[in-house]
């Protein structure tokens, strides 16, 4: 019996020792953004259907996570292309040149709309940037200026044109990339809409990123997890409730949900791509240029990706949620993918 | 004398009274413990039931699939490359469409007319042309997978009272599917891509295989390494090491660990085993390496039991007869005691065919197509894939997460069963 074991045992360490050396890789690895993940897993699974190589493998970690990855060096047991839901920040690019990563090749591949949705059960909100502000701040300015805890418990305390309901906002945590692109985009526009805050944010930068960015922790915001689904299914449920997620869950759950109107625009495609719609935020993904000629199909993948079969207007990104950009701009990008233009 | 007597008499009635006295009360306690036990195991019945319930309305439809037939027109001028492939296989069964709804005009309507089908009708078409290239210059008629919207709308899944903007099934295509229906060339059979394919982001073609496999590889890699290195540690801490402080230590540290929240393993496989000894990510056997370390305090824990369990008279009848101290453990206790270990390395298994914690950490929480044919190929588990499915935006892919989760439970049922069955068959009564 032990001896079979002390087999057992060897056979698997020899099974390690042949494996440890990882021999180069045919299929691409790419990691980041979840919001990018539903896009990116289409065109990877476009590409592994009508060409011969491999599916590449996406990984869905985060923005961030992905940056930590991608910037870990240069090899193939580091990913070849991150996808992220912002622009790679100055600290990230310092600390990629500084593990080898010294030439990466930025591509913008569309915008995604973030939408703030109730049930279809009652009317649509009329929302601007500022109500949005007064709802979910964790402290609001009052009309001389000093900030108070928010004292506003229904939607009428906002904005007396608003429903008498309570405030319960369900949105993403502090990990998620959507709720990085809401503070900024709605919050921060709400926010500058006071004189008081307007005027902090040219005395004190950081401190008006604060009062912006935090939101209420007094249960009017509920964070609801990274699974967009379960928001939609929470709003049908409640139909005061208001859900905060990506435009292609509206889009594709358009029968049971309804965007709310910000700034008297209704989230729709064609709001979002000419930018009418305020919240909307650049799509992203990162390739290191030094893995395109080692890992087979990597061209052919950016080929497929930006194709205008695959992010044209009428293409199947399109189909699954995602805004394209405007002519001009993907010619640019095409381009940028052509010639390998580093950043 | 007969005072004593009397004394006594009066004392025992004094007793009785206060037994009888206290008697409705226990009678009343014993009662209302009962019912409490009688409703937990009610409550948990009834919870069980409301899950698998709700798991299986949301599932079972998620079995079937709607497949539609095309006539299509293979004609050999249509294929005058050499290679198939070059062959624009979109095209033909666009025309095939446009053929059966010769009255649909308008480029919007061309466009909700081809969102019938499923994107992979092209490469249905393809795959079995380059498997029988007799059929250029044929007119077959192909069965060909629904878009994941119409068979939404066939299972009844979509609310079709609200206004027809807010559908994503159109009135036409109503009309469009009721007249197939009616040329029988609409057609709700057994959905087997579910079983027999990867991951997809069309609901339509993702299936539950390539995560069944990985799950697999991943359960065998867990296995080969935790239960002979689990037994071993258990019968050395059990019948040879000396009782001492060190030994102390390690057994303490052991039911530490089971305790340890899973994805400190990821954290730990993630430092040494990828990045240490270049393990790839998102295989199975990084995933097994950190299950092992996982499910490894489990099967020492349940291995020293049953050791314990086994009579000190076994072992010194054997001693007694001359049998060395390792003939005696490896000839009469482990035999005695391997039900027991089983058992324990069964319900590790089963949890570690459930976590997905530590598994976020190594990697095997992506979008992975192709099926793993080896423990080195990058594979995902069958709990991550529901958690993907979960958070994926088609609605067809709520169904597609709870028949997911059904086939989880049908695996878990049919560990633990095997689980109970083994001990029943091996069990020995002292």
């Amino acid at each position: 019996m032990k001896k079979k074991m002390l087999i057992a045992g060897a056979i698997t360490l020899s099974v390690f020792g042949t494996t440890v050396a990882q021999a180069a890789r045919d299929y691409i690895e790419i990691v980041g953004s979840s919001t990018v993940y539903p896009f990116a897993t289409v065109v990877a699974e476009q590409f592994g259907k009508s060409t011969s190589y491999k599916t590449p493998k996406i990984e869905s970690t985060g923005s961030g996570g992905g940056f930590k990855l991608f910037c870990g060096g240069v090899g193939v047991e580091y990913p070849d292309i991150t996808n992220a839901s912002r622009a790679i920040k100055k600290s990230e690019i310092e600390r990629c040149a500084a593990a080898g990563v010294k030439d990466i090749v930025e591509v913008k591949i569309g915008y995604d709309g973030i939408v703030l949705a109730t049930s279809k059960a009652k009317p649509a909100l009329q929302l601007s940037e500022k109500d949005i502000f007064m709802a979910l701040a964790k402290e609001v300015p009052t009309a001389d200026g000093n900030l108070i805890a928010n004292p506003y418990k229904t939607w009428k305390d906002v904005n007396p044109a608003l429903p008498n309901t309570k405030i319960e906002v369900l949105g993403p945590p502090p990990t998620s990339g959507t709720r990085d692109a809401f503070v900024e985009l709605a919050m921060e526009g709400g926010a500058k809409k006071f004189d008081s805050l307007a005027e902090l944010k040219k005395a004190d930068e950081k401190a008006f990123v604060k009062v912006a960015h935090t939101l209420r922790e007094d249960g009017a915001y509920i964070e609801a997890g990274e699974n967009d689904n379960l928001i939609v299914q929470k709003l049908q449920a409640n139909p005061d409730a208001v859900g905060i997620f990506g435009f292609s869950f509206l889009d594709q759950n358009s029968d049971i949900v309804q965007g709310s109107f910000i700034n008297g625009q209704e989230p729709t495609f064609d709001a979002i791509a000419d930018g009418s719609y305020p919240v909307s935020r650049p799509l992203f993904f990162y390739v290191k240029k030094a893995h395109v000629d080692v890992i087979p199909g990597m061209k052919e993948y950016l080929g497929e990706f930006t194709s205008e079969k695959s992010w044209g207007p009428e293409g199947y990104l399109a189909d699954k949620g995602m805004i394209p950009m405007p002519d001009a701009e993907r010619k640019e990008y095409a381009a940028t993918v052509k010639s390998l233009k580093t950043l | 004398m007969s005072t004593q007597t009397e004394n006594n008499m009066e004392q025992n009635q004094n007793t009785f009274g206060v037994i009888s006295k206290g008697l409705k009360k226990r009678y009343r306690a014993e009662k209302i413990f009962k019912s409490l036990g009688f409703s937990a195991v009610l409550l948990t019945i009834a919870f069980i039931v409301f899950l698998f319930t709700s798991i299986c309305f949301n599932g079972y439809s998620a079995f079937s699939q709607a497949k539609i037939a095309l006539s299509v027109s293979l004609d050999a001028d249509k294929f005058q490359n050499e290679n198939i492939a070059d062959a624009n296989f979109p095209g033909i069964i666009k025309d095939s469409l446009q053929q059966m709804f010769p009255e649909v005009k308008s480029r919007n309507d061309k466009k909700l007319l081809y969102a019938l089908i499923s994107q992979n009708a092209a490469f249905t078409l393809q795959e079995k042309i380059e498997r029988d290239p007799s059929l250029i210059g044929t007119n077959p008629t192909i069965w060909v997978l629904a878009n994941d919207d119409v068979d939404m709308y066939l299972k009844g899944r979509i609310d079709m009272t609200t206004a027809e903007s807010d559908r994503r099934i159109k009135d036409k295509q109503v009309q469009w599917l009721d007249q197939l229906k009616r040329n029988g060339q609409l057609k709700t059979v057994f959905n087997t891509t579910f079983f027999t394919s990867g991951d997809s982001r069309e609901p339509e073609l993702a299936g539950i295989l390539g995560a069944a496999k990985g799950s697999l590889y991943t359960l065998l890699i867990t296995l080969a390494l935790s239960f002979p290195i689990g037994v071993a540690a258990a019968i050395y801490l059990e019948e040879f090491a000396p009782k001492n402080i060190w030994t102390d230590i390690i057994e303490v540290n052991i039911n530490n660990l089971a305790a340890v929240p899973s994805i400190i393993f990821g954290l730990l496989g993630l430092a040494i085993f990828i990045n240490f000894w270049g393990v790839p990510r998102s295989t199975p056997l990084a995933g097994g390496l950190v299950l092992t370390l996982m499910t490894l305090p489990t099967i020492i824990i349940a291995g020293r039991a049953s050791l314990k369990s086994v009579p000190p008279s076994i072992r010194e009848a054997a001693l007694g007869v001359g049998a060395s101290k390792v003939q005696t453990v490896f000839h009469h206790v482990l035999p005695l005691a391997m039900p027991g270990m089983l058992t324990g390395t069964i319900i590790g298994m089963a949890q570690a065919l459930g976590e997905t914690a530590p598994l976020l950490m190594i990697g095997m929480i992506a979008f992975i197509v192709d099926i793993p044919g080896s423990v080195t190929d990058p594979s995902t588990v069958l709990p991550v894939q529901i958690y993907l499915w979960a958070d994926s935006p088609e609605r067809a892919f709520t169904e597609k997460t709870s028949a997911a989760i059904m086939v989880l439970l049908a695996f878990l049922i049919f560990m633990n069963a095997a689980a109970v069955y083994l001990r029943k068959k091996f069990e020995i009564k002292w």
